[in-house]
């Protein structure tokens, strides 16, 4: 890969969920995600339906990375922002910096106008922590340099224990 | 590259299976999520078209419990082998922490064999990630057709860099799990290590 491990540290995770909250109160939203540009889910907020968060990261993600693929077939470098309207729930998503996708949710109690102009306004407060999560991944030294326990072969092995 | 969240103590990992169409990547998550506990699987999602061939990508989240007080979860991606969907498979590859290489052992799927391990070291190279280090493992599949070549044909022409080697006949589960168990423990022996992919 091109750089190490994606790290979240907790007091990214605190400040990235106060961001998200005070995103979903100003734009009205049903919820906010945050995903990895790799499918990753980062963090959720708001009235989550009944889904399966890691199947709903994965297809943002891999919607994004589609409209990213038709941008550059077109002579753009990216297309900043991409909207999908329902009957009922809308959802607004956009990219954060180089690693991240923002997704909101909302419906009639809001509007795309509103919930563009909130994602507008606190999109660099969290490219802010998004681009200190990059710039570590980048930096060489590997997990192990922020803690990550030692992992022997008996952990791995016992992984496949009871699953399957 | 994996995620790590210490916040909510979980090591995530990508694993992509890649090979030629109708090899049998599919299958390969197929058999895993009916054999898998329910608690240790997600949903598995599949976007393919109406002839069930796949379109976009499969992805089945794996919990596969928790080391030194981290959850770890494994997600699965199948890329679409069909020739004409390069584009989604070079964005599935993004952010592969590990790969196998689901070869056909048909011999009249040689080439294609050939050709798809071309198109991976060519979307590898793409998204900056070395394929000398990436955790890779490849399954010779459909072992049981009487049309398939001898292990030791097909070794030498796909075995690129001494990877673990298993044979499979992936609709009979036959060294699904062993695929998977071997990928796996690669991926977190590398991230033991520290090492950057």
């Amino acid at each position: 890969m091109s750089g190490s491990d994606l790290i979240l540290l907790e007091e990214e995770h605190v400040r990235l969920s106060e961001l998200a909250e005070t995103l979903l109160t100003q734009a009205n939203a049903s919820f906010v995600g945050l995903i990895d540009r790799n499918g990753q889910p980062l963090g959720w907020c708001g009235e989550l339906p009944d889904v399966d968060r890691t199947a709903l990261a994965s297809l943002a993600a891999g919607n994004v990375a589609a409209t990213e693929g038709l941008a550059e077939m077109i002579g753009e470098p990216s297309f900043a922002a991409m909207y999908h309207e329902g009957e009922s729930e809308h959802l607004h998503m956009s990219t954060l910096g180089r690693i991240a996708i923002l997704v909101v949710a909302f419906n009639e109690r809001s509007s795309l106008g509103l919930v563009r102009l909130r994602v507008r306004q606190l999109a660099p407060d969290f490219e802010e922590v998004f681009d200190v999560m990059e710039s570590r991944s980048r930096n060489p030294g590997g997990s192990g340099a922020l803690g990550l326990p030692e992992i022997t072969d008996e952990d791995i092995d016992s992984l496949f224990g009871d699953s399957f | 590259m994996p995620f790590i969240n210490y916040a909510q103590r979980e090591i995530t990992c990508k694993i992509v299976y890649y090979g030629p169409g109708l090899g049998g990547k599919t299958t390969n998550l197929q058999w895993i999520h009916q054999k898998t506990n329910p608690d240790a699987k997600g949903k598995l999602v599949s976007l393919a078209t109406e002839s069930e061939r796949t379109l976009f990508f499969d992805l089945l989240p794996l919990n596969l419990g928790t080391i030194r007080g981290f959850k770890v979860r494994f997600q699965l991606y199948t890329v679409p082998g069909q020739i004409f969907y390069e584009a989604s498979r070079k964005l599935i590859v993004k952010g592969a922490d590990g790969v196998c290489f689901v070869a056909d052992s048909q011999a009249a799927r040689y080439d294609a064999n050939l050709e798809s391990l071309k198109d991976l070291r060519s979307h590898l190279r793409a998204h900056s990630i070395d394929f000398p280090s990436i955790p890779y493992a490849l399954q010779l599949n459909k072992r049981d057709l009487p049309t398939a070549m001898p292990k030791d044909q097909l070794i030498a022409a796909l075995r690129l860099k001494n990877e673990p080697v298993i044979e499979a006949v992936a609709v009979q589960g036959i060294g699904v799990f062993e695929t998977l168990k071997v990928i796996v423990k690669q991926t977190l022996a590398q991230l033991r290590t520290g090492a950057a992919v």
